[in-house]
Order: C-alpha cells, then structure tokens, then sequence
C-alpha cells in the first residue's frame, strides 16, 4: 500500500461553474407539489423539497418508489401531470430546453459511447453541448488530467476498466459547467476503493459550487450526503441531514430507516 | 466416485481476445454449503459461472460439479443444475405461470412436482400468478426467475448477481430465501457486487481481476486484516480525511458510511497508544472534535486493503 493511493482529489479551478447571471433564486432545485400519473397510478405524489445551491443531495427510495420518474421530471425529460419545479432557477414546465442547457446528467447504465474512444466521446458530448473546439479541446485536456486519463485517449471506451469508465462519465457529464448534476446510481458494480474515490470526485464538484442530486442503493453512501430525502410509494417520507433523519426514526443506521418505512410491518 | 464436494475447480482459465476473464483459478465448494463470489463488476464472477453451468468452455483447466465434467457431461449436469442468470431472461410476454410452466417443461417435469421446493417463494407470487412476466416489479422478477431455476428440483443452484440494482430491503429478503433453501440442504453458488453480503454465506472467495484473492469465512477473512483499524468521527468529514491522510503513520483512510475507517501502519503496537498519538496529532491540527475507537475490519476493509496495490492512483491536476 503506497501514499499515493490515499490521497484526495485537488479541487480544480477548472470546475467552477459559471457565472449565474441575474438568478436570483437561492435553490438549485425547487419542488413543489410535483406530481405525475400514468393513467390510474400516481408514480410521484406531490413531492415538495428544496436543494441548496453547492449541496450534496441524496435521492433514495425501494425500487419503484419513484424516484426515476421524480427525476425524469427534473431533467426535462418528462412533464410533469401537476405541481412545478425550477432547476438553476428554470421552470421545467415551461422550459425543459433550457433546464437540460443548465444540468449535467449521468446514468450508470448508459453514459459513454462504448465503441467510441475516449476522445471522441469528450468530443461529441462537447459538441452536443454547443462548445466550440477550442474549449473542448482545453477543458478534455485537463478533465483527463484530473482523473489520470490523458494516456487512454485513444483507447475504446469498452477497453478501459469500469472505474475509469464511470470517472470519465461523470467528467463528460460536467464538460459544459452545469449548474446542477444529477446522478443515476453512480456506483453500482464498480468496487469498494472507486466507490469511495467517486465520492470525492462528487465532493470537489459540490465545493466548487456545483450541486449534485445522487441516487444510489448503497445506503452506506447515503451517509456521506448533506441532506437526503426517502421516498415512499411515490412521497416524500422524510428530508434532512443524515443525522436528522436517522434521529426521526429513532434508528441506529439508515439501514433501519429504509426498513422502518419500506416495510413498516417488518420493523 | 462420489465425494461431499458440490464443485471442484482445477486451474480454469479463461480469456476474450488480449483480455484474461479468469486466470488459473482453483477451488472446491462443500455439499449444502452456500458459497460466494464477492467482487466489483469485471472480476469474472460471471465467467466463471458461465463455465460451472457449462454455457462456455474454459481454455484450460477442468471443473466438477456433482462429480460431473462441466465439458463431457454438460447434458448430465444441466439436469441437476439450476441457474439464474443475472439478466432477467424470462419470457416478457409469456405469465408468470407459462414461464413457470415452460421451464418445467424443458426439464420433463411439472409445476405440481416442483411445488415442494417452490412453494415458499411461489407463494409470495401467486397473486400475480397471470400477469405478464414484463409488467411485473424488480422484486417479483426476481423471485419468479427463482422459481424458474428451482422448478425442477436442482442439487446446486447457480446464482448470478441475483441483489444487483435491488433496494437494500429487497435484498435482505432475498438472502432469507436462500438460507431457507440452504437449510434444506441445497448447494449455493451465488456471486455479488456487494461486500455486505458476504456474511451471509458459509465461505466467500474475493475476486479481482480474474483472481480469487482470498477463499474462507466471512469472519476468518475479516480477521485476516493485517493491519491497526480505527473509526474516526468528526464533523468536518473532509477536513478530516485529509488530516488522517497527512499523518505520518497513515496507511490509509476512507470514508466508510457515517464514520471514516483509518488504517495505521504500525502492526503490533498497542491500539490505544496509537489512538492517544493520532487525537493529539489530529487536535493540533485544527480537528478538535475527533474522536477515535479500534474497530474489527469487514470485508470491504480486507476488499479495499487488497485493491490498493491494483488500481492505480489518480493524478492530481494541480
């Protein structure tokens, strides 16, 4: 075991992201009352919550809970049924375009063209986004330098290993200064040490003003956000600090929560 | 000749093109043991369960299952073997019944006889019983793959990632059903991502790199880390991570849920003299809230502690 495998990320002047113009609105993401149906069956109930500019913000729920539909709605993706939501201060309603310009998206199913390399994903992905060259070529320089990536740059994105693939993700997904990123499971599969780099990849970003909205299964993870929320048969069951809400439930883990309110008949 | 061993491995090796899945790998699993595979995606747990239920065949090297070659008595073996593939791969379009009912079929054998095995399961999806299999949750997917693998009375039972993407509930209930099924004498091979499922099984193998890096219990090889552990608290989780990593004894340090796992270089010194020098270093270093205490490692410590000598670091832009 050598030192250099200990160390953090450096934050990077480089992620900062862009000057808010004249956004006065104090939250990065604004529910309210969002709701959305399929036919008979109410997927998103009515969440209400609020996330702060910079904050690491954790999205969690059972499978089905609706926390997909719930951010499908967030990334313009979807329209919501009833309710309102502004993302960077842009109401997805009216201008899902424009949320979409302002946010970074990362899945871990799909994120990175496979059968491109590692470049000429950074290149189409920049260019989707509406950067010119110039900028592309400058900000893929110091992203791959950041996650120790430069010599892989024509290398297929199938060839490099999962943890190097997700790290490259997530960058790629912060290529054009979003205000916002969310991420999808970020972490599934990948091992313990990548995991754990992962998250201080998510911490520098969110130090360096951007805020992040994560979901993930790993409820160990969820302890290492700001703030959280549980979602419940599509509501919003309980929000605050990991403390707060584990103190709520009277529980010792979050693990305790999750089971309390998934399956409260178990508990 | 008949053995008390459910799996024999012997030196299988497997490789796609330049890349090597499985390097040499040996090992025996027990009759009515429930055995693990523990490692991150690209391991080769999958290949390697892809050759115990003879769908590929390993470059070299030889694997028994049951006292069958998994090459020259793959259709003898098929009969005895269940397999759930870590892709749903029932039919969508069929109910959950005709899936049921189709893999009966293909063993020569009814629902009605494999109820015995099934039913604990079945039970929970009865009520579903003539939705389509497509239309039905994560978790009774799941459970109706299960059934699948099981309906034809199996005497080892192959799982592949069988909790990945499943909520953490979801997959505690899963394990309760295989040590229900393990109780009942089955043998268990299953393999997973997550490292807090290890305990849940007789004995595990970590795999990285299509290398089986450790093979016991849970507990002996959570034992096995060679190497002081603390968990640290404190309010500034960032602030904190740093000091601990300057500290000259430092081994490594990461965040581990609500606490962050230290791991010291000193080996043999007495726990609470290392935990006395750290709080004072780490209060002289602005860390003032810290508080430490020795903890006993878990696998992912021992997973971690194997990991730092593969994965290479990450450079710094500044």
């Amino acid at each position: 075991m050598t030192d250099s495998h200990t160390e953090p990320f450096a934050l990077n002047a480089n992620t900062e992201p862009l000057a808010l113009n004249a956004n006065t609105e104090p939250f990065a993401i604004n529910a309210n009352a969002l709701t959305r149906r399929f036919g008979t069956f109410t997927a998103v109930d009515a969440i209400t919550f609020n996330v702060t500019r910079g904050e690491v913000f954790g999205f969690l729920g059972a499978n089905g809970a609706g926390k997909t539909t719930a951010m499908r709605m967030l990334i313009g993706l979807l329209t919501p049924s009833d309710g309102s939501a502004t993302v960077a201060g842009i109401d997805v309603v009216h201008d899902p375009e424009g949320v979409r310009r302002r946010i970074g998206y990362m899945s871990q199913r799909f994120s990175l063209y496979d059968d491109l390399t590692v470049q000429e994903n950074i290149t189409l992905f920049g260019a989707i986004y509406g950067l010119d060259d110039r900028t592309i070529r400058e900000r893929a320089d110091v992203l791959l330098d950041r996650i120790g990536l430069r010599h892989a740059r024509k290398d297929l994105v199938r060839r490099i290993p999962l943890g190097w693939r997700q790290q490259l993700a997530f960058s790629v997904a912060l290529l054009h200064e979003p205000q916002v990123l969310f991420l999808d499971e970020p972490t599934g599969g990948v091992d313990p040490i990548t995991r754990r780099r992962f998250w201080e990849l998510i911490y520098s970003t969110a130090a360096a003003g951007t805020t992040v909205l994560v979901t993930t299964h790993y409820l160990d993870e969820a302890e290492y956000c700001d703030r959280l929320t549980i979602m419940v048969d599509g509501a919003i069951a309980v929000t605050g600090t990991p403390g707060e809400v584990k103190a709520t439930y009277g529980a010792r883990s979050l693990d305790d929560v999750f089971l309390k309110l998934t399956r409260p008949s178990a508990a | 000749m008949a053995t008390d061993r459910a799996v024999v491995v012997q030196d299988v090796a497997k490789s796609f093109g330049a890349v090597i899945a499985l390097a040499a790998i040996s090992f025996s699993t027990a009759k009515g043991e429930l055995f693990g595979l523990i490692g991150p995606d690209g391991a080769g747990k999958t290949t390697l369960l892809r050759i115990l239920t003879t769908l590929i065949v390993p470059d070299s090297g030889t694997a028994l299952l049951l006292d069958h070659d998994t090459v020259r008595d793959y259709r003898a073996l098929r009969q005895r073997l269940g397999y759930m593939p870590g892709r749903f791969a029932l039919y969508p379009d069929l109910s959950a019944h005709e899936n049921l009912a189709f893999y009966a079929s293909v063993f020569n054998t009814t629902i009605a006889q494999g109820m015995r095995i099934i039913a604990p399961i079945w039970q929970q999806l009865a009520p579903f019983a003539n939705r389509r299999a497509g239309a039905l949750s994560g978790g009774m997917k799941q459970k109706l793959a299960l059934c699948c693998a099981l309906v034809h009375a199996p005497d080892l039972l192959v799982l592949d990632e069988p909790t990945t993407g499943v909520d953490a509930v979801s997959r505690n209930e899963f394990w309760d059903l295989l040590a229900r099924l393990r109780s009942d004498g089955l043998s268990i091979i299953v393999s997973t991502p997550y490292m807090d499922e290890a305990s849940r099984c007789d004995r595990i193998a970590l795999m990285q790199a299509g290398r089986m890096r450790h093979i016991d219990t849970p507990a002996a090889i959570a034992a096995s880390y060679p190497r002081p552990l603390f968990a640290v608290r404190g309010r500034d989780r960032l602030a904190m991570l740093a000091a601990l990593r300057e500290y000259p004894h430092a081994s490594s340090a990461w965040p581990f849920g609500e606490v962050l796992h230290y791991t010291d270089q000193r080996v043999g010194y007495d726990p609470t003299l290392i935990a006395d020098d750290l709080t004072r270093y780490l209060r002289e270093h602005g860390r003032v809230d810290a508080t430490l205490a020795p903890i006993p490692a878990t696998i992912e410590d021992v997973f971690i502690a194997l990991g730092q000598d593969i994965i290479p670091p990450v450079e710094h832009a500044a």
